[in-house]
């Protein structure tokens, strides 16, 4: 067993070397995954980010076998739905793929930007990765706007409507660059088609490199975590940070881990509860696209609707477009707004961990009443959540730096 | 890192069974995606079995129709025709069909179910052009000694009224011929066997 | 206050917030159809119903009727000869031959597509929509779910002929509920079961992948779970180098 095993090696080895003299593989395989040191002490938060690269895998391959059956155009953009539903050999499980993994993108995205929120990830030198991520996120959103319009049902098509007339609230310009954005004077064949095109060429691209960047702006200073100090800052006479583990296999088997467990997660939603009960596919999205009847409930999908809810609380049009896009472009700010000596929730005290639950409170309740009728007392609700929201951003920037903070150990804890 | 006591045999048994059933589950995932390239049901429909009429085509004439996108040919011979065929047998290719495609109740002299009647794809297995129909007897621009049959005009191959190749010819096989069967004396249907044949 | 109980009260106050329906309940509550989606005999009997009543006006033009053989387990001969009434070929869609423009001009309204009705109301809803019809004042038909709908009872004579009882609250007279004024040919027993029966076609009709779906998925989750004790028993050898 010895010597063949020794020569294969040998011939493996040989093989290696001369791809390594036309091609990086060896060294960066060292230097990004066997000779990557990441924190000992990555919790439940830190399977987030793997999870999500995986889902825009899934997203891409399902995406693409979806091209090879769906129309883009108003004619027949519905049709050619049902077509790969019901026509197409394994076309249902191929668009639920799809559909249930752009919710599932998004809750993964949500709870791996909380984990910033959590252990302060984003604070310095780490506030380029976070605008990136941010960017991510930004074109995520761009991404799945545009890809919910393309099944051309009712909420689709008036989702698309009320969307792209949020441009519209825009003084002088907002009437021809709605006209510009739908290429008609209506949400039509033309919109359909320009959208298609770039939810899967122009986006997709975008997406890929952003994540790149992400990635190379987060080896370049290596993960935070859970206790927010530097691990390289306490280095063995090898120059190896004493509670680093290599990336591989320590960081590979979890991550494996952690899909597997998501794979349970998701395999369950796409071949038992695919819908979501309306809020993954919604009802009024079986019903084909007529611009002549509204749907009486019109909402965005669920990851827009905190934001939506931000919309509709405020009884201005203009004012509520940007109070709306300043929700998110608040988050690009976060890295300089929290100016607490230190970075994680462990060591900053009570006072912290009350906002941010506040925070998340009124985050996942805005969700909600984003989805509801909006009766007087909701609207009043959708005040106050909103009011919460801005105040998390407005009382850290003003408190942090002199709230009390508890001793940051030298070493990780667990 | 720590690395004594560490048992290496269990380790590598784990690697190996997460690795094997981590591909087999790759393998199983790549099927939906593989398969959702097969003809959809919609093409199923659309490629669905065609019925023809017999009635009013004359000894020595030849229908076209369209099945799956094929021209199907379907040429009524005269008996004269039928009795000249055994005596080229020499000039072919596969005279007796052996490398050729077609059903089991076509690999025959007439290569037909009915003799009377040639039901043929009539796409060249050269690389799919359509031959030209030339069943007159005598001679041709192309050829000196026309015995009469089908005639290539893309890359010059020659086939008989069973649609056979002759030798010398680019085509490889003699003309395919469809899966059919007849309803009634006079109804053709193409894309379904005789019951029990293959 | 400690910090124990203080946590537990946010806690608390937390969830009640969270859990807060945002939604007011459904103006018109459902009765439950409980369908069943491996009850191949009842998607059997809703899809003679189906063709008998409903195929006449309303199309299902994404459904092949060669589909609802391979999927029910019949005889594609079997399924021409009772559930395919028009000139079609076994490959073909639910269409019906009257023309949209024309259906507009009959009935006010062109009667909807049904393939996707269950997806879009659910089967509940068009059970109680069919359980729900009478006959008004005037003598014309009228639904309780959905007031003022074109669609005429055209199961009258399987149900009988329902007649609303009016009841006043706080000033406003509305229907309290209906009674059976004239019996049909079924009993309000069987008519229930018989609507069942359209309700679970109509489920099947919506998704017809759904029965294969289920079967798959379970086959999908006992691999995962495979896959996924052997990833946690790799990760955790591995993980016993860390200390």
């Amino acid at each position: 067993m010895a010597k063949p095993a020794s020569s294969f090696s040998k011939s493996s080895h040989a093989f290696m070397a001369w791809i390594d003299k036309r091609l990086p593989v060896s060294s960066f395989w060292q230097a990004h995954m066997a000779g990557y040191y990441a924190p000992k002490n990555f919790n439940f938060w830190y399977y987030m980010g793997s999870l999500a690269l995986f889902v825009l895998v899934i997203q891409i391959l399902s995406g693409i076998f979806l091209t090879m059956h769906y129309k883009p155009s108003a004619e027949e953009a519905f049709a050619s739905v049902e077509y790969i539903m019901r026509d197409v050999e394994w076309g249902w499980l191929i668009r639920y793929l799809h559909s249930t993994g752009a919710s599932f993108f998004f809750i993964l995205v949500y709870l791996h930007m909380f984990r910033s929120f959590l252990y302060g990830s984003h604070r310095a030198p780490r506030e380029l990765l976070w605008i990136f991520g941010m960017l991510i996120y930004l074109a995520l959103m761009a991404e799945a706007f545009m890809g919910y319009v393309l099944p051309w049902g009712q909420m689709s098509y008036w989702g698309a409507q009320v969307i792209i007339n949020l441009f519209g609230a825009i003084a002088s310009i907002g009437e021809p660059l709605t006209e510009w954005i739908r290429g008609d004077y209506f949400i039509s064949d033309a919109t359909l088609n320009r959208f298609f095109a770039l939810h899967v060429i122009a986006l997709p691209i975008a997406l890929l490199g952003l994540v790149l960047l992400h990635l190379v702006a987060l080896h370049e200073n290596g993960s935070n975590n859970p206790d927010g100090i530097e691990i390289k800052a306490n280095k063995d006479e090898n120059g190896i940070p004493k509670d680093g583990i290599a990336f591989h296999p320590y960081y590979t088997v979890k991550d494996i881990f952690g899909v597997s467990m998501f794979l349970l997660i998701f395999a369950f939603v796409i071949f038992f509860w695919p819908e979501a009960g309306g809020l993954f596919l919604e009802h009024d999205n079986f019903l084909p696209a007529n611009p002549l009847v509204t749907p009486e409930h019109i909402k965005p999908v669920w990851y827009f609707t905190p934001y939506y809810a931000i919309l509709k609380a405020v009884p201005d049009k203009l004012m509520g477009v940007i109070l709306m896009f300043a929700a998110v472009g608040i988050l690009f700010f976060l890295p300089w707004l929290d100016r607490s000596p230190v970075k994680s929730v462990r060591y900053k005290g009570m006072w912290y961990k009350i906002m941010l639950a506040l925070f998340a409170i009124a985050f996942v309740r805005l969700g909600m009443l984003g989805m509801s009728e909006g009766t007087p007392a909701q609207t009043i609700e959708m005040r106050v959540w909103t009011f919460v929201y801005f105040g998390f951003f407005v009382l850290l920037f003003f408190l942090s730096p002199r709230l009390k903070t508890k001793p940051v150990p030298e070493r990780l804890t667990h | 890192m720590p690395t004594d006591g560490v048992n290496k045999k269990r380790r590598r048994f784990l690697v190996a069974t997460t690795s094997v059933v981590g591909a087999v589950g790759a393998g199983f995932a790549a099927v939906p995606f593989i398969e959702s390239w097969k003809p959809s049901a919609k093409a199923q429909a659309v490629g669905a079995p065609v019925q023809v009429s017999l009635d009013g085509l004359e000894p020595g004439q030849m229908i076209k129709v369209q099945w799956r996108g094929q021209t199907i040919g379907i040429l009524r011979r005269t008996e004269e025709i039928i009795g000249s065929l055994r005596e080229i047998d020499g000039d072919l290719r596969d005279p007796g069909s052996r490398e050729s495609e077609q059903p089991v109740f076509a690999q025959n002299e007439a290569r037909a179910l009915k003799e009377e009647y040639l039901v043929v794809n009539m796409h060249c297995t050269h690389l799919g052009c359509v031959p030209q129909v030339l069943p007159q007897v005598g001679p041709q621009p192309f050829e000196e000694n026309w015995k009469g049959g089908f005639f290539c005009p893309c890359h010059k191959s020659k086939f008989d009224m069973a649609g056979r190749v002759y030798k010398g010819v680019p085509a490889p096989t003699n003309l395919r011929i469809p899966p059919y069967s007849f309803l009634d004396d006079s109804t053709l249907i193409i894309g379904v066997n005789p019951e029990g044949a293959v | 206050m400690d910090k124990k109980s203080f946590s537990v009260i946010f806690s608390l106050v937390a969830l009640l917030v969270i859990t807060t329906p945002v939604f007011a309940a459904g103006a018109a509550a459902l009765e439950h159809a409980n369908v069943n989606i491996r009850d191949t005999a009842a998607i059997q009997r809703g899809a003679k119903l189906f063709v008998n009543y409903c195929l006449s006006c309303h199309s299902a033009s994404y459904m092949r009727y060669n589909r609802l053989a391979e999927d029910l387990g019949l005889d594609e001969e079997l399924v021409m000869e009772n559930l395919v009434f028009a000139d079609v070929k076994i490959g073909e869609t639910m269409d019906i031959a009257m023309r949209p423009a024309d259906a507009e001009a009959w009935l006010g309204a062109a009667p909807p597509d049904l393939s996707l009705i269950s997806r879009s109301r659910g089967a509940d809803w068009l059970y109680t929509y069919l359980l729900t019809f009478y006959q008004d004042a005037s003598g014309g038909w009228n639904n309780q779910l959905l007031p003022n709908a074109s669609m005429p009872h055209v199961l009258w004579q399987m149900q009988g002929i329902q007649k609303p009882v009016y009841a006043t609250h706080d000033g406003v007279e509305s229907i309290d509920h209906l009674v059976l004024a004239e019996p049909g040919l079924q009993s309000p027993e069987e008519y229930k079961d018989s609507m069942r029966d359209l309700a679970t076609f109509a489920e099947y009709l919506g998704e017809p992948a759904k029965i294969k779906r289920k079967n798959v998925g379970v086959w999908v989750l006992m691999f995962m779970a495979l896959f996924a004790l052997l990833s946690y028993l790799l990760k955790a050898e591995y993980w016993r180098d860390v200390h």
